[in-house]
C-alpha cells in the first residue's frame, strides 16, 4: 500500500518536471505594470484636473481621463523563440487595479525583446465580443467601423486663459461612409529585457509624445469630435511612435 | 489486491467523513437559495451582476424584502413606505420634483428609479455615490429626517411586536430576533431582483424587427459623435445598462447649489459631478436630473442641444459647451426622443412579482 500511495503522489511531480524541459532555467510568469509620465515626470490620477502640462506647441493643458487598450503581448528571445499571449488589458488611470496585469505568459529566464499591439488587431477587434470591455463602455460606434476604442485621453487646454476640452479618442479610421481602415499599431521595443524570477515588466506611456513625434499636434486644429476625423485618427496612429517604452523592475 | 482495497477503503472513509459533516445540519437553518435570473441580453453582452457574499439571495429573503419595501411600518409615524417614493408604476421612482418626507419636509434630490442595481459595477449608490453597497444604502432612508424619520430601535421594535414579521425573519434568516442588518439584507435581496431587460429596444437587440425608422435614426443620433454624442456616458447597444455607472458634470449649472460627488469626497474637483443615470424606463421616471429640474424629455434634449453652461469641473466630454451644445435639428431631436422612449420596459413596471404584497 505504501508503495502504491507513494507512486500516486509522485507521478504528477514527475510529469511537471518533464514538461519543463530545461534543467537549469526557471520559468517566469510574466506580470506587467503600466505607468504614465509626461516627458519623464510620473503622472498619476492625483494629477487629474490638477497638474498643468505644456505640450510641444506651448499649450497649457490638464488631463482628466486616460484609458488605453494593449493586447497580444509577445516576448522574443535571442534565438528567435517567440512567447505570446492573446490576452488584452484595458488600462484606466482612474482605477489603480488596472495598472498591473498578471498575464498567462510563461517564459524561461533569459533576455528578450517586447512587442505588443496598441489597440486590437483586425482579428481581435470584433464588435461587442468582450463583456468586460462592453461593461466599460469601451465600444467604438458601428458607423465608424465598430469594435473598440484603443484610447480615450481627455482634458482641457488653455487652462489658464480660456479652457476648452480636448478628446483624443482613437480607434478604427473611417475613410468615407462604409469604408474603414485598420488603425492599430504593433509596438516593437528593441531594448533587451533581462527576465529573471520575481521581476515585472513595466510598460511606460509618455503622454507628451502624443503631441510631438513625428507630427506636431495642433490643438486648434484637432481638439474634439475626432472619432470620425480620418486625418486625426491617422495622426494619433503615427504619433504612437515615441509613446511607449519598457523596462524590467 | 489487499493494498488496493485498503486504498479504496481509505478514500471511501474520506468521502464518508466529509459527507457526515455536511449531513449533520438538521439543526442548521437553510433558506431556499434563489439565483438572480440573468436576462440573455445581459448574459451575452456584459459582466455578471454583483451579489453579496454575506447576503445570499433566497426565496424567503426576497419575499420578506418585498413586504418590508411596501410596508409603512418602517417610518416614524407609520405613514410612509419605501414604495411611497419608489413606486413600481414609476419604475420605482416618483413623480415629485423633490421627494416629500413623513412630516411634509421636502428633500433636495429627485427620487431615483430602482432597476438593474446588481449591475452597478462600481457599487456606488445615490446621485452622489455616498453609499458603497446596497445593504448600506438601505440604512439611510429609514433614519433620514426628511424621509422616513424613524430610529432603528423604534423600527425594529415595531417589526418585532407585529404578529407575522418574526416568523418571516426566521424563514429568511433563521432567527426571530429582528435587527437593522437583517432588515437591510432582506430589502437588498428584493431590490436585486428588480431587473429590467425587456424594452422594445432590448427586443430589437435580441433580433426582433420592431423599431420604427424614427427610433432607428434616434439611436444613430445617440451614437454619432457629430450629432447627439450621448454614448460615452450612457452606454450603447453592447452595454444595455445605458449608463457608465460613473460621475460627471454634464453642464447644468455655472455654480452649484448641490456639490454632488464633491460633498462626499471633499475634493473640489468633484463638485457638480453626479451619477450618470441609466436611460431605461424614462417614460415613467419624469422629472429628470438629480434635482428634477426638467419636467420633460424635450427639456433634457434641449439642454444637451443648446443649454450647456461652463463650469470649472465640466466634463471634457461636453465637447460643445462653447457653442452651448450639440445643436441637433428638430427632427433629430424628435427621433432621439423616440429612441430614448423605446428603452422603457412595460413588463418591468407591471411585473406581478414587484407589486405590493401586503
Ligand atoms: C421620502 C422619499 C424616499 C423614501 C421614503 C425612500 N427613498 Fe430611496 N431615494 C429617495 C431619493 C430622493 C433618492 C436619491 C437620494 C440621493 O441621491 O441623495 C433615493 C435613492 C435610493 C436608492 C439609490 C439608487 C441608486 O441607483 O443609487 C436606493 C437603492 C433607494 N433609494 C432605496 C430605498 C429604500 C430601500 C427605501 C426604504 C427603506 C427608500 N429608498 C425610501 C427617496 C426616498
Ligand atoms: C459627460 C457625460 C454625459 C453625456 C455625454 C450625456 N449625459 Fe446625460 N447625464 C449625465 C449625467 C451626469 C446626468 C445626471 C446629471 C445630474 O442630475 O446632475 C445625466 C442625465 C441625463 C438624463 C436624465 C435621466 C434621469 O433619470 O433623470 C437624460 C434623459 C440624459 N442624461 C440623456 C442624455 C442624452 C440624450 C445625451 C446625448 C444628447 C446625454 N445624456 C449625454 C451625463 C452625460
Amino acid at each position: 500500500m505504501k508503495t502504491l500511495f507513494f507512486l500516486l503522489l509522485a507521478t504528477p511531480l514527475f510529469i511537471s518536471c518533464n514538461n519543463d524541459n530545461s534543467d537549469t532555467l526557471n520559468s517566469v510568469n510574466i506580470n506587467f505594470k503600466f505607468s504614465q509620465n509626461w516627458d519623464g515626470v510620473q503622472v498619476t490620477n492625483a494629477d487629474f484636473n490638477n497638474t498643468i502640462y505644456v505640450n510641444e506647441m506651448g499649450r497649457e493643458l490638464n488631463i482628466s481621463r486616460m484609458r488605453y487598450l494593449l493586447s497580444r503581448f509577445t516576448l522574443t528571445n535571442q534565438n528567435g523563440d517567440v512567447f505570446s499571449t492573446n490576452q488584452f488589458n484595458l488600462v484606466d488611470m482612474a482605477n489603480n487595479a488596472t495598472l498591473t496585469f498578471n498575464s498567462d505568459l510563461i517564459v524561461p529566464e533569459g533576455t528578450y525583446t517586447l512587442s505588443f499591439i496598441y489597440g486590437f488587431n483586425q482579428e481581435d477587434n470584433i464588435d461587442g465580443a468582450y463583456p468586460i470591455l462592453n461593461s466599460a463602455s469601451w465600444n467604438w460606434p458601428e458607423s465608424l467601423g465598430g469594435g473598440y476604442h484603443f484610447m480615450q485621453y481627455e482634458g482641457s487646454y488653455d487652462v489658464n486663459t480660456e479652457p476648452k476640452p480636448y478628446n483624443l479618442h482613437n480607434g478604427t479610421a473611417r475613410v468615407s461612409e462604409g469604408v474603414f481602415e485598420q488603425n492599430f499599431v504593433t509596438i516593437t521595443l528593441t531594448n533587451p529585457l533581462v527576465i529573471t524570477t520575481g521581476n515585472e515588466i513595466e510598460i511606460k506611456m509618455d503622454i507628451a509624445e502624443w503631441f510631438k513625434n513625428p507630427d506636431l499636434w495642433d490643438l486648434d486644429l484637432y481638439n474634439v469630435t475626432l472619432m470620425p476625423n480620418y486625418a486625426a485618427q491617422k495622426l494619433m496612429q503615427r504619433n504612437t511612435s515615441g509613446v511607449f517604452s519598457a523596462t524590467i523592475n | 489486491m489487499n493494498t488496493r482495497f485498503s486504498l479504496y477503503g481509505f478514500l471511501l472513509l474520506l468521502s464518508i467523513s466529509s459527507c457526515s459533516t455536511s449531513e449533520n445540519t438538521d439543526e442548521i437553518f437553510a433558506a431556499t437559495p434563489l439565483d438572480l435570473e440573468i436576462p440573455q441580453l445581459f448574459q451575452d453582452r456584459i459582466l455578471p451582476p454583483i451579489t453579496s457574499p454575506t447576503n445570499p439571495q433566497s426565496v424567503e429573503g426576497v419575499a420578506l424584502g418585498r413586504k418590508l419595501f411596501f410596508d409603512p411600518i418602517l417610518s416614524g409615524n407609520g405613514t410612509q413606505a419605501c414604495a411611497s417614493c419608489h413606486n413600481p408604476q414609476n419604475a420605482f421612482s416618483d413623480e415629485q420634483r423633490f421627494s416629500v418626507g413623513i412630516d411634509g419636509s421636502i428633500g433636495t434630490r429627485n427620487s431615483m428609479p430602482l432597476h438593474n442595481l446588481a449591475w452597478n459595477y462600481n457599487q456606488k449608490f445615490f446621485w452622489d455615490g455616498r453609499a458603497v453597497t446596497l445593504e448600506e444604502q438601505i440604512f439611510a432612508p429609514v433614519t433620514n429626517p426628511i424621509e422616513m424619520n424613524n430610529t432603528w430601535p423604534n423600527a425594529v421594535a415595531s417589526l418585532q411586536s407585529q404578529s407575522t414579521y418574526p416568523e418571516l425573519f426566521r424563514d429568511a434568516f433563521g432567527t426571530t430576533t429582528i435587527d437593522s442588518v437583517l432588515v437591510s439584507k432582506a430589502i437588498a435581496q428584493f431590490l436585486r431582483t428588480l431587473i429590467s431587460a425587456n424594452s422594445r429596444f432590448d427586443r430589437h437587440l435580441m433580433g426582433e424587427n420592431i423599431l420604427t425608422p424614427q427610433e432607428l435614426n434616434g439611436i444613430e443620433v445617440f451614437m454619432n459623435e457629430s450629432k447627439g454624442d450621448c454614448f460615452h456616458c450612457h452606454g450603447n447597444p453592447f452595454n444595455p445598462l445605458w449608463t457608465d455607472n460613473t460621475f460627471h458634470n454634464n453642464g447644468l449649472d455655472e455654480t452649484f447649489a448641490d456639490l454632488g460627488l464633491g460633498n462626499v469626497t471633499g475634493d473640489p474637483r468633484d463638485n457638480g459631478r453626479f451619477k450618470a443615470p441609466s436611460l431605461r424606463n424614462l417614460a415613467y421616471t419624469a422629472p429628470y436630473m438629480h434635482d428634477g429640474r426638467f419636467a420633460t424629455l424635450d427639456e433634457v434634449i434641449n439642454h444637451y442641444s443648446e443649454g450647456l453652461v461652463f463650469s470649472e469641473t465640466i466634463d471634457p466630454l461636453m465637447k460643445t459647451v462653447a457653442q452651448g451644445g450639440v445643436h441637433i435639428s428638430e427632427s433629430d431631436k424628435a427621433d432621439l426622443k423616440a429612441f430614448l422612449l423605446s428603452l422603457s420596459d412595460e413588463s418591468f413596471i407591471n411585473n406581478s412579482n414587484f407589486q405590493d404584497p401586503n
